[in-house]
């Protein structure tokens, strides 16, 4: 009889305490979609939205700039260059970070419906290298040969078809695809850049999880070929000229090539603010610019701007 | 289950009984309400952690295509033109790097177990319980940067492959992880034989190696099941490691050295950076619906053979 009713309230406490765990954790997933609350005090927040690829250079941007203004907290948040500015179009941002530039159309609207002009700044490039095997006898690549090696609608497996037969210490023909996990913001780039907005990368290419492990991995395995920031270059590896066609000059990937935009795997990153910036706002993107600002642009993995 | 001491019938013999006072009796119920809960937690937290991770994906399962998200081996996740959501690519990964991790550590565990418990003695097993035991204490992380820079150039080299990181690279990772847990509990299993088993084998004249492998095996059949099992359970969950050395890419294997992909490291390399409540990030919960059936299906298993065995 005490056994029946201890078991019975057993079942009822782990009941209740299932559900108040639930409860528990659904409140803080709901907490988490509203994004964190703005610290009290005399602070200004900024909202700076907008592209993916740039979202991890914008993070590191607001963190460090936290020791320099403290008065100001930078909020961070992606969703993509087109949210960002969507974003100053309707003043939900006040800063949009875009790996494109604006479309005359979206110039139009926030005239149209703020009376404002965009305001443009490079704050930095972005601009992948092609590696492969330091043995790899391949020196030089075009960007059709390398859309038919990574995108689903190319034929190309093996390095006879590029016409490189002996690699030492290869093994087979085949060519062994690296890559990066899908949600990275160079894998958008490289898929929008090299494979094409439309098609899809090739299935049983290896994602690697990280820029550092792309180029770690084809420097031990001879077959391979990936891509990855320029600044991730070690001496087991070798970067491939790259030429925008078959008869275009190749061109070697280098911070001055980026910066002369004659390297075709390169592409500049913007802020746009709509109008003159807030004078706090203006000290922001000063600094991002400045060298102090620019260290972040290498850190994580980028093309700083040219030293003045 | 407590009840009040019973009042003395014949006062000619009334004896003044010891009674507790309130407090001990108070605290008696608050440290057995405390054991309780700390019982049944686990029970909670893992209804707690399902009931959690199925509600963040149950909002796709209205728009998923069973089929399609088992059998396709198609995972494309992110397209802009048209997702596809197949895990059978991923499934058949952690499957075929799972089996192939067992098939390597459970002969070198139990042997391990065996050799340690009945074969060795004295500072030998001492040392090298403290170097197994320590084998288990290498991070995940460490294991997988072992696989993509060292095992990988080895793998090419040795077996002739273009690719170094793949499923053997992995499962070999995964069977030196679970060898030690497979060993320690195995070495307990084996200790738990009552010495009189093996007295009697002796007495009978049995060797060592029938001592093993007619009495002490059977007896501690149970104990080594679990020991193994647990060690399926590492393999199957193991993340870092496999992230990093099965090469990553959704493909199904036509051999041993080709590169793989688990559903754990797809979780791990993808739900960072997904937006919260997205196809996608739904996608990934209903993976760890998957996961989480797969292990109860392996635990449930495991169960039912211990019973099976125990009723024989």
């Amino acid at each position: 009889m005490t056994m029946n009713t201890q078991m019975q309230w057993g079942v009822r406490t782990v009941a209740v305490a299932t559900v108040a765990i639930g409860v528990l954790l659904t409140g803080c997933g709901k907490k988490d979609e509203a994004g964190g609350t703005a610290p009290a005090g005399k602070k200004t927040n900024v909202a700076n939205i907008g592209s993916d690829t740039m979202v991890n250079l914008a993070a590191a941007w607001a963190e460090a700039y936290g020791a320099v203004d403290k008065t100001v907290v930078i909020e961070v948040n992606g969703g993509g260059s087109g949210v960002g500015i969507k974003g100053l179009l309707n003043g939900t941002a006040e800063l949009a970070n875009s790996s494109r530039h604006i479309e005359d159309k979206e110039k139009a609207e926030l005239k149209e419906k703020r009376q404002l002009d965009a305001k443009e700044y490079v704050v930095g490039f972005d601009a992948l290298s092609i590696y492969v095997h330091k043995d790899n006898p391949m020196n030089e690549i075009t960007m059709e040969q390398l859309r038919d090696i990574y995108g689903a609608t190319g034929t190309t497996t093996k390095w006879s078809e590029l016409g490189i037969t002996a690699i030492p210490g290869a093994k087979g023909d085949e060519i062994i695809r690296v890559s990066r996990q899908n949600n990275s913001g160079t894998y958008e780039y490289f898929k929008e850049a090299v494979v094409g907005k439309k098609n899809e990368f090739k299935l049983g290419s290896l994602d690697m999880n990280g820029s550092k492990d792309v180029v770690e991995l084809v420097g031990k395995t001879p077959n391979a070929i990936g891509y990855s920031g320029m600044g991730y270059a070690n001496p087991s590896v070798k970067m491939l000229k790259v030429a925008k066609k078959k008869g275009d000059p190749y061109i070697a990937p280098s911070i001055a090539a980026t910066h002369d935009k004659s390297y075709p795997i390169a592409r500049p990153m913007f802020f746009y603010t709509a109008g003159e910036p807030a004078p706090h706002l203006k000290k922001y993107i000063d600094w991002t610019m400045s060298d102090d600002g620019q260290k972040y642009v290498e850190s994580t993995g980028y093309v700083p701007l040219p030293k003045k | 289950m407590s009840k009040e001491p019973t009042e003395v019938l014949s006062p000619a013999l009334a004896v003044p009984i010891a009674r507790r006072g309130q407090a001990a009796v108070l605290g008696e119920r608050v440290i057995e309400g405390l054991v309780y809960l700390c019982g049944i937690s686990a029970i909670v937290f893992v209804f707690g952690i399902f009931f959690f991770v199925f509600k963040e994906g149950a909002p796709f399962l209205a728009k998923l295509d069973f089929k399609e998200f088992f059998f396709s081996k198609e995972w494309i996740p992110t397209s802009s033109v048209q997702p596809k959501y197949g895990i059978g690519a991923l499934i058949v990964g952690t499957l075929s790097v799972t089996t192939l991790a067992m098939v390597i550590a459970v002969p070198f565990g139990l042997g391990a177990a065996i050799f340690v418990s009945e074969f060795c003695t004295g500072k030998t097993k001492e040392t090298l319980k403290i170097v197994i035991e320590l084998l288990a204490a290498i991070p995940s992380v460490v294991w997988g940067f072992i696989g993509l820079s060292v095992m990988s150039p080895v793998i090419i080299a040795v077996f002739h492959v273009p690719v170094g990181v793949n499923l053997f690279n992995a499962a070999m990772l995964l069977a030196l992880m679970s060898v030690p847990i497979m060993v320690s509990m195995g070495e307990d299993a084996l200790k738990a034989v009552p010495d009189s088993y093996r007295e009697a084998g002796i007495a009978l004249g049995a060797t060592r190696w029938q001592l093993v492998y007619r009495v002490l095996l059977p007896a501690a059949k149970n104990g080594l099941l679990a020991a193994v099992l647990l060690g399926v359970g590492r393999a199957i969950g193991e993340t870092m490691a496999v992230l990093m050395a099965t090469g990553h890419a959704v493909n199904i294997p036509d051999s041993i050295f080709d590169p793989v992909r688990t559903l754990t490291a797809t979780i791990a390399a993808e739900l960072g950076e997904t937006s919260h409540g997205s196809p996608h990030y739904q996608v990934l919960f209903l993976i760890g619906v998957v996961l989480f059936s797969i292990t109860f299906v392996v635990n449930l298993a495991a169960d039912f053979i211990v019973k099976g065995i125990k009723r024989k």
